[in-house]
C-alpha cells in the first residue's frame, strides 16, 4: 500500500506517505465501526449481530413453549402485542406457531450460531492465532459481514409482510412450501440467498489467509487446533452451500415463475388439481436441502470443539492429547460429512438399498466425532484443572455433546429411525448437540477472549451464576424431549400432543420444559449484564490473563492494535500447547519465545 | 498495515492470494452449477416423456453463441499475453472485444428468450423450459457479472497499471480465470440443453 502512495503522488514524496499514515489512525466513526475493514472490528460486529440474533430466536421459542405448555390459552401481556391476525384474543394461531417454528430454526442456524462462531470467532481470533496483519481480503470481509446483515433484514421484515414469515419449517420441504398461499418463503428463499452469499465470501476469505497468511514458523502442524477447526468448517461452507443456493434459485422459481421444479404431476391441494405443468420431483429438494444441512450440522459443532480443545488446553496447564490425531479426525469428518446426507431421508421411500450406504456412511462418520470427544476428555486426565468460567462451559460441553452425538446413533440406524423419525426425540438429540453443546462452547469462548477484545475480564461470579443456571435449565428442556419422543409424540404439532391418546402418559413434560425454558432465558440476564457492565468495568487484565500460550494471547496487546494486530510480525519456534514442559520456570512456553 | 502476498508469491505455497481465491471461488461455482445440472439429470430421469433440446431450441444460435464465447475466452487470454509482453495498447483491444462479444452473447440470448416468451414457452411450459431458463439464466448473469469486471478493469481499474504493473496484470490473470469458467459452464450447457 505505501508503495501505491509513493507512486502515485511521486512530487510529495515521503512527506505525503508520513501524512497519510498519521491519518490512518484518526478514521471516522463510520469508517472504524460501521464499515470497518479490521478483521477485529468485523468480527465484533458479527458476534454483537449474531448474540441480538441468538436472543430473538430463543424468544420465539420462549413464546412457541407458552402454546406448547397451555394449549390455547391467551398468552398473559405478551399476546395483545402479537396482533389479531397472529394471536387474536393472545391466543396464538396455528399459522403463527408454524412461522415462529420455521423461523426460531432458521434465525438459531443461519443468523446466530454459525455467524457468531465462524464470522464472530474466526474473525476475530483466527487471524491474531495465526500471526497475520488481518485478513487476506479485508474488503471482502466487510462485504460478507453487510451481506449477512442485508440477509438478517430480510428475515426479520418477513415477519411483517402480509401473511407473515416462512411457515414450512426451517427445512423447507416442498410442495408444502411452494403451496403455502402467502409470501412468507420467498422472502425466507431470498434472505437465504444473502446469508448463503455471504458464508461463500467469508469462507473463502479464511481459507486464503489461514494458507497463505501463517506467519513465519507456523507449519499447518502448529496450527492450533482453533484454526484447523475454522479451516475445515470453510472448505464445508465453501462446498456445501452452492447446492443450497441452487435449490434456493429452484423453489424460488417455483414460487415466483410458476414453473414445477418440485411440484409432481397431479397433485391435488384442497381438492382441487394444482394449476402447474408438474413433472417436478419434490423429494429432489430434500436432497439438495440435506446436501448442504448435513455439512451444516458440522459447521455448528467443529469451531465448537476447536473453542473447547483451546480452553481446556489451557485450563488443564497440559497439551492436548492427541494434537495430531484430533487434527485427523477432522480432516476426516470433513470429507464424510458430505456423503451422509440422506439419513435424514430414511422415511421417504428412498428404498433399502440407499438406505444401507448412509446408514453405513453415518456409522463411519461417528468414529471420527468420538475420537475427538475421547482425546478431550483425555486431555483431562492429570491436568490440574482452573475451574474458571470459560473451563466450566467447555467442561460441560464434553458430556452434552457426548449426550447429542451418543443419541444420534439411534436415529442413523434406519430399522430404529422408523420410530424416532419426526418425533421430539429428534429435537432433543440435534438441540443436545446445538445447544448445551456449541452455545455453550460459544459462551466458554466469550469468556474467554473477552479479556482479549476488551482489556478486561467478566465478573467470575456472575459468570458462574450464568453457568450453573444454564446448566441445569438446558437439560431440564431437552432431556424430557427423548421421553416424550420414545413414546411417539411427533414434532412440530400445534398443541404438543393434546389430541393423541399415546401423549397422554408424557404430556405433564410439556409444562415442565416450558418453565425450565423460561428459567433459561432468566438465567441469560446475568450474562448480558456482565457483558456490558464488564466492558467498562471490568477487572483490568494484562495481554495474556490466562497464561496461554497461543499468539493471539502472547504477541500483541489486549485489545491488539487497530492496524496490524502487532506491533512485530511474531515468529513461531513451537506448537501450540506447550503447557508444563519439564524444567522451566513458567508452565507455559509462548509459541513465539525462542527458548 | 499491508497484506502479505498480494502481489508476491508465497514461497512454500506457491501462490498469491487472490489465485487462491479465484480458485476457491470456482470451486464454489463447479458446486453450483453441479447441483442444477444434477436437478436437470434426475428431472428428466423421472420424467415420462422429455423434450429433444434440438426440436424445441434454436441449434445454431446456440451454436453461434458458443463460437462467440470460446472467441471471448481466446481474447481474454491475449489480453493477459499483451499485459505480460508490457502492450497496454493491445491489451485495451484484447479486453475490449472480450466485453463485445459477452455483450454479443447477451444480445443472442435475448432473442432465443425473447422467441420462447412470446411463443408462451416460458419457464411454466414445463420442465424442459423452467430448467432451461434456470440454468441459462443463472449463466447469464454469471456473464454479466464478467462484463462488469472486465469492464471495470477496462475503465477505471486500468489507472492501477501505471503504478503497479504485477499487480494489474494478476488482476487481469483472475478475471480471466473466471470468464474461462463462465465459458466453460456454457460448453457443457450446449449439448445438454441443445442437443441431447
Amino acid at each position: 500500500m505505501d508503495n501505491v502512495t509513493t507512486a502515485g503522488h511521486a512530487p510529495v514524496g515521503h512527506a505525503h506517505k508520513a501524512h497519510a499514515h498519521d491519518h490512518h489512525h484518526e478514521q471516522s466513526f463510520v469508517t472504524k465501526w460501521i464499515f470497518s475493514q479490521d478483521h477485529k472490528v468485523i468480527g465484533i460486529q458479527y458476534t454483537i449481530t449474531a448474540l441480538l440474533f441468538l436472543l430473538f430466536g430463543f424468544s420465539l421459542m420462549a413464546l412457541m413453549r407458552y402454546q406448547l405448555a397451555f394449549p390455547m390459552m391467551p398468552i398473559p401481556v405478551i399476546g395483545s402485542l402479537l396482533g389479531a391476525a397472529n394471536a387474536p384474543g393472545g391466543i396464538m394461531l396455528p399459522e403463527f406457531y408454524n412461522q415462529l417454528g420455521a423461523m426460531h430454526g432458521t434465525i438459531m442456524v443461519f443468523l446466530g450460531v454459525v455467524p457468531l462462531a465462524v464470522g464472530g470467532f474466526g474473525n476475530y481470533v483466527m487471524p491474531l492465532m495465526i500471526g497475520a496483519p488481518d485478513m487476506a481480503f479485508p474488503k471482502l470481509n466487510m462485504a460478507s459481514y453487510w451481506v449477512y446483515f442485508i440477509g438478517g433484514v430480510v428475515m426479520l421484515t418477513s415477519f411483517f409482510v402480509p401473511g407473515g414469515a416462512a411457515q414450512s419449517g426451517w427445512t423447507s420441504y416442498p410442495p408444502l412450501s411452494i403451496i403455502t398461499a402467502t409470501n412468507g418463503q420467498t422472502w425466507w428463499l431470498m434472505g437465504m440467498i444473502f446469508l448463503i452469499t455471504s458464508s461463500l465470501l467469508g469462507s473463502m476469505n479464511f481459507i486464503v489467509t489461514i494458507i497463505q497468511l501463517r506467519t513465519k514458523g507456523l507449519g499447518f502442524f502448529r496450527l492450533p487446533f482453533f484454526v484447523w477447526a475454522q479451516f475445515v468448517t470453510s472448505f464445508l461452507l465453501l462446498l456445501a452451500f452452492p447446492p443450497l443456493e441452487a435449490a434456493g434459485v429452484l423453489q424460488l422459481m417455483d414460487k415466483v415463475a410458476g414453473t414445477s421444479f418440485f411440484l409432481p404431476t397431479g397433485l391435488v391441494v384442497g381438492n382441487r388439481p394444482l394449476d402447474v405443468s408438474g413433472g417436478g420431483n419434490a423429494l429432489m429438494w430434500q436432497h439438495l436441502f440435506w446436501f448442504l444441512a448435513h455439512p451444516e450440522v458440522y459447521v455448528l459443532i467443529l469451531p465448537a470443539m476447536g473453542i473447547v480443545s483451546e480452553i481446556i488446553a489451557n485450563n488443564t496447564r497440559k497439551p492436548l492429547w492427541g494434537y495430531r490425531v484430533l487434527v485427523y479426525a477432522i480432516i476426516f469428518l470433513g470429507f464424510m460429512s458430505f456423503i451422509v446426507w440422506a439419513h435424514h431421508m430414511f422415511m421417504t421411500g428412498m428404498g433399502t438399498t440407499m438406505n444401507s450406504f448412509f446408514q453405513t456412511t453415518t456409522m463411519i462418520i461417528s468414529i471420527p466425532s468420538v475420537i475427538i470427544l475421547s482425546a478431550l476428555f483425555l486431555s483431562l486426565y492429570g491436568g490440574s484443572i482452573r475451574y474458571n468460567t470459560p473451563m466450566l462451559f467447555a467442561l460441560a460441553f464434553l458430556p452434552m455433546f457426548g449426550i447429542g452425538g451418543l443419541t444420534g446413533l439411534p436415529l442413523g440406524l434406519s430399522p430404529s429411525d422408523i420410530h424416532l423419525h419426526d418425533t421430539y426425540y429428534v429435537i432433543g438429540h440435534f438441540h443436545y448437540v446445538v445447544a448445551p453443546g456449541t452455545i455453550f462452547a460459544l459462551l466458554a469462548g466469550i469468556y474467554y477472549w473477552f479479556p482479549k477484545v476488551t482489556g478486561r475480564q467478566m465478573s467470575e461470579v456472575l459468570g458462574k451464576i450464568h453457568f450453573f443456571g444454564s446448566f441445569i435449565f438446558i437439560n431440564g428442556i431437552f432431556f424430557p424431549m427423548f421421553i416424550q419422543g420414545l413414546h411417539g409424540v411427533n414434532r412440530r404439532l400445534y398443541d404438543g400432543g393434546v389430541q393423541y391418546a399415546h401423549a397422554q402418559p408424557v404430556l405433564h413434560w410439556n409444562q415442565f420444559m416450558s418453565y425450565a425454558a423460561w428459567g433459561l432465558m432468566l438465567f441469560q440476564i446475568p450474562f448480558i449484564f456482565n457483558f456490558f457492565w464488564s466492558i467498562w468495568k471490568g477487572k483490568p487484565v494484562g495481554s495474556n490473563p490466562w497464561h496461554a500460550t497461543t499468539l493471539e494471547w502472547t504477541a500483541t496487546t489486549s485489545p491488539p492494535l487497530a492496524h496490524g494486530n502487532f506491533e512485530t510480525v511474531p515468529e513461531v519456534y513451537h506448537g501450540p500447547y506447550e503447557y508444563s514442559v519439564p524444567g522451566r520456570s513458567q508452565d507455559f512456553l509462548p509459541q513465539n519465545q525462542k527458548d | 498495515m499491508e497484506i502479505p502476498y498480494t502481489v508476491e508469491v508465497r514461497p512454500d505455497t506457491g501462490l498469491s492470494n487472490g489465485k487462491l481465491g479465484v480458485w476457491l471461488f470456482l470451486a464454489s461455482e463447479v458446486m453450483l452449477f453441479a447441483a442444477l445440472f444434477s436437478s436437470y439429470i434426475l428431472l428428466r430421469v423421472g420424467s415420462v416423456e422429455w423434450p429433444h433440446g434440438s426440436q424445441e431450441l434454436s441449434v445454431p444460435l446456440a451454436f453461434f453463441n458458443t463460437v462467440v464465447l470460446i472467441s471471448s475466452s481466446v481474447t481474454m487470454v491475449m489480453a493477459w499475453a499483451s499485459l505480460k509482453m508490457n502492450d497496454f495498447g493491445k491489451f485495451r483491444m484484447f479486453l475490449g472485444a472480450t466485453i463485445l462479444l459477452a455483450l454479443t452473447f447477451l444480445v443472442v440470448k435475448f432473442f432465443e428468450y425473447e422467441h420462447h416468451l412470446v411463443a408462451g414457452e416460458g419457464p411454466w411450459h414445463n420442465t424442459f423450459y423452467a430448467i432451461y431458463f434456470t440454468i441459462t439464466g443463472l449463466h447469464g448473469l454469471h456473464i454479466v457479472g464478467g462484463i462488469i469486471v472486465n469492464s471495470y478493469l477496462w475503465g477505471p481499474g486500468a489507472k492501477m497499471w501505471q503504478t503497479e504493473k504485477e499487480r494489474f496484470t494478476n488482476r487481469i490473470e483472475i478475471a480471466g480465470l473466471y470468464w474461462h469458467f463462465v465459458d466453460l459452464v456454457w460448453i457443457f450447457l450446449f449439448p445438454v440443453l441443445y442437443l441431447l
